[in-house]
C-alpha cells in the first residue's frame, strides 16, 4: 500500500537553483527507506518537503492520503502531529534533562500532563535510556543524545519518522547502534521510516528499500535486498 | 481544556523568559513606568480639570447691572432679552434693596453705612445674574448681554475664566502628546524585548515547529510575555499614584489654592483611574510584543 508519493515534483528555489527535478517515487507504509546520494543531489529537500518546511515548485506529494502541497500554512501543524523529525545535530534542549526534552514534545501540542507521562517513560524505554531520565544532554554521548532525539520524535507515536543523516555525528559502532534502533521502531511499532545517509556502508549491510537522488534526479529506487555499488 | 493548558504553559515560559532576558526586561519596564507615571497624571489632571469646568459651569455667574435710569417697564423686558441669548441657561433677578440687605448682613461696616440709605438714596444697581450653558462661550454671551439697552455694566471674572480654559487646554493637550510619545517609545522597546527572546529561543521554537505545535501555542508566550512586562511596569505608577493623589488631596484639604478648583475625592475615581492604567499597560505590552511576533517569528 503507497504511503508516500511524489508525483512530477520539482522543486526550485528562489535564487534559481533547481533542488528536485520532476520526481516520481512512492513509499510502502511500514517501509524502512533510505535515500542516498551526493551533496547538492537533493535528499535534504526532499524530506523538507515531506514535512512541509519546503513546498514543490510543481508536482503533487502525497503523504497518507494527504495532498501536502495543498496544505495551508495555517494546517501544517496538523500534518506534523502525525510524523517525527529526527537531526545529525540532535536539537535538544540543553537546559532540560532527557525527560523534559522528550515531554517537551508533547507540552507543545498541549497534552495532559498525566497523559504525557506514561507516553514519555515508554518512549524513553525503548530508546534505552531509562537509566538517565534526569541526564542532561551535555552529560551523554553522541548517541544517547541522538536516542533522546528519537525519543522526542516517536513519543506522539508517528506513522512516519524522517530522520536527517541521524548517524552523520557519530562512529560506526554508535551508528550501527543508531540504525537497528531505527529498524527496531520501524518492526515493533510499525512506523514507516526514512533515512537520509551518506553512509553506504550501513545502507549495504542492512539491505533495505534504497532510493538514490543524483543531481536532483532519481538515479535508482533500489528495492529491498539489492546491493549498492555505484558511487554517488 | 487544551486552551487552558497552552495558556498555563505560557505564562509559565513568558515569567521564565522575563528572567532570562532580565536586563532588557528591566529596560522594558522602566520605559513602562516612565509612560504609566504620565498616564496616571493625565489621568488625574484631566479627570479634575473635567471636574474643574464643571464646578464653573455651575458656579460661574455674569453679574449685569441694570442702570439706574432704566424705568421698570425696561428692567422687566430685560430679563425676556437676555433669556432670548442662546447660551443663557438661567436668569434671577435681584433688586437692588435686596442686594442692600445682603450687603449689610455680611459686614457691619456695610450696616453703618448702608442703614440710613431709603430707597431713593440708595446707589446701588438692579442687577440680573445669568448662568450660561456653555462656559467657553461665556465672553460672547457678557458682550451680548451688555449690549442690551438698559444694561450699565456686566461682570464676569472675564481674565480669570478665560485664563483658566487655556491653561486647561495647554496641559491636556501636552499631556496626550506626551502620553503618545512615550507609549510609541516603550512599544520600540517591547519589540526590541521580545525579538531578543524569539532569537534566545530559536531552537525550541523550531522544535515546537516540528512536533506540531499550533502558530497559537508558539506565538502566546511572547505575547503573554508583554503583557507581564506592561504589567510589571504599570505597579510602581499605580502605587504611586493613588497615595500620591491620596495624600495631594488631604495636604490641600481638598481643593487646589482656591475654593473654585475642588480636588475630585481619590474614592473610588482614583481606584478607576489604577484599573486605567493597569489596563493601558497591559494593552501596551500586548501590542508591542504582538508587533514583534508578527515581524519576527516565522511560523
Amino acid at each position: 500500500m503507497e504511503f508516500i508519493k511524489f508525483n512530477g515534483v520539482t522543486k526550485q528555489y528562489k535564487n534559481g537553483v533547481v533542488a528536485i527535478y520532476d520526481l516520481n517515487l512512492s513509499i510502502e507504509k511500514g517501509d524502512f527507506c533510505y535515500i542516498i546520494g551526493g551533496s547538492g543531489s537533493g535528499k535534504s529537500t526532499l524530506i523538507k518537503m515531506l514535512y512541509r518546511e519546503e513546498k514543490p515548485t510543481r508536482g503533487e506529494i502525497i503523504l497518507g492520503g494527504l495532498k501536502v502541497n495543498k496544505l495551508r500554512n495555517s494546517s501544517v501543524y496538523k500534518l506534523r502531529r502525525k510524523l517525527g523529525v529526527v537531526f545529525q545535530d540532535y536539537r535538544l534542549l540543553p537546559k532540560s534533562n532527557v525527560y523534559e526534552n522528550v515531554a517537551f514534545a508533547l507540552e507543545a501540542i498541549g497534552l495532559k500532563k498525566r497523559d504525557i507521562r506514561p507516553k514519555v517513560l515508554k518512549a524513553i524505554e525503548l530508546v534505552g535510556l531509562k537509566s538517565k531520565l534526569r541526564d542532561y544532554p551535555d552529560n551523554l554521548s553522541g548517541g544517547e543524545q541522538q536516542r533522546v532525539a528519537i525519543a522526542r520524535a516517536i513519543v506522539n507515536e508517528p506513522k512516519l519518522l524522517i530522520c536527517d543523516e541521524p548517524t552523520g555525528n557519530l562512529d560506526p559502532v554508535m551508528s550501527m547502534e543508531i540504525v537497528k534502533l531505527l529498524e527496531e521502531i520501524n518492526k515493533k511499532e510499525g512506523t514507516t521510516v526514512i533515512m537520509v545517509t551518506h553512509d553506504k556502508t550501513i545502507v549495504n549491510k542492512r539491505k533495505k528499500h534504497v532510493i538514490a537522488l543524483k543531481e536532483g534526479h532519481l538515479f535508482k529506487d533500489y528495492k529491498k535486498g539489492e546491493y549498492i555499488d555505484e558511487i554517488l | 481544556m487544551k486552551f487552558f493548558r497552552i495558556l498555563g504553559r505560557s505564562i509559565r515560559d513568558a515569567f521564565k523568559s522575563v528572567g532570562r532576558n532580565f536586563s532588557l526586561s528591566l529596560a522594558s519596564i522602566s520605559c513602562i513606568i516612565i509612560t504609566l507615571v504620565i498616564v496616571a497624571m493625565s489621568i488625574v489632571v484631566s479627570y479634575n480639570v473635567e471636574n474643574i469646568s464643571n464646578v464653573l459651569r455651575e458656579d460661574l455667574t455674569i453679574v449685569a447691572f441694570v442702570s439706574n435710569d432704566a424705568d421698570e417697564f425696561v428692567v422687566k423686558k430685560l430679563k425676556l432679552d437676555i433669556e432670548d441669548i442662546s447660551n443663557v441657561d438661567k436668569v434671577t433677578f435681584k433688586d437692588k434693596s435686596e442686594i442692600k440687605n445682603e450687603m449689610m448682613k455680611e459686614d457691619e461696616a456695610f450696616e453703618n453705612a448702608m442703614k440710613t440709605w431709603d430707597e431713593e438714596e440708595n446707589p446701588l444697581q438692579h442687577t440680573y445674574l445669568v448662568k450660561v450653558k456653555d462656559i467657553e462661550e461665556i465672553t460672547e454671551t457678557a458682550t451680548a448681554i451688555k449690549n442690551l439697552d438698559g444694561i450699565d455694566v456686566v461682570k464676569y471674572g472675564e481674565g480669570m475664566v478665560d485664563q483658566l480654559i487655556t491653561v486647561f487646554k495647554v496641559a491636556e493637550r501636552a499631556s496626550i502628546i506626551a502620553v503618545i510619545a512615550l507609549v510609541l517609545m516603550t512599544m520600540f522597546l517591547i519589540v526590541n524585548t521580545i525579538k531578543l527572546t524569539i532569537f534566545s529561543r530559536k531552537r525550541e521554537i523550531s522544535i515546537m515547529r516540528l512536533v506540531g505545535a499550533s502558530n497559537f501555542a508558539i506565538k502566546l508566550p511572547f505575547v503573554v510575555e508583554g503583557m507581564i512586562l506592561g504589567f510589571l511596569g504599570s505597579i510602581l505608577p499605580v502605587i504611586g499614584m493613588i497615595y500620591g493623589y491620596k495624600t495631594l488631596y488631604t495636604y490641600f484639604g481638598g481643593k487646589f489654592f482656591t475654593d473654585i478648583i475642588k480636588l475630585v475625592r481619590p474614592e473610588p475615581f482614583i481606584y478607576y483611574a489604577a484599573l486605567i492604567v493597569v489596563g493601558i499597560g497591559i494593552l501596551v505590552g500586548m501590542l508591542g510584543s504582538s508587533r514583534a511576533v508578527r515581524k519576527y517569528l516565522k511560523v
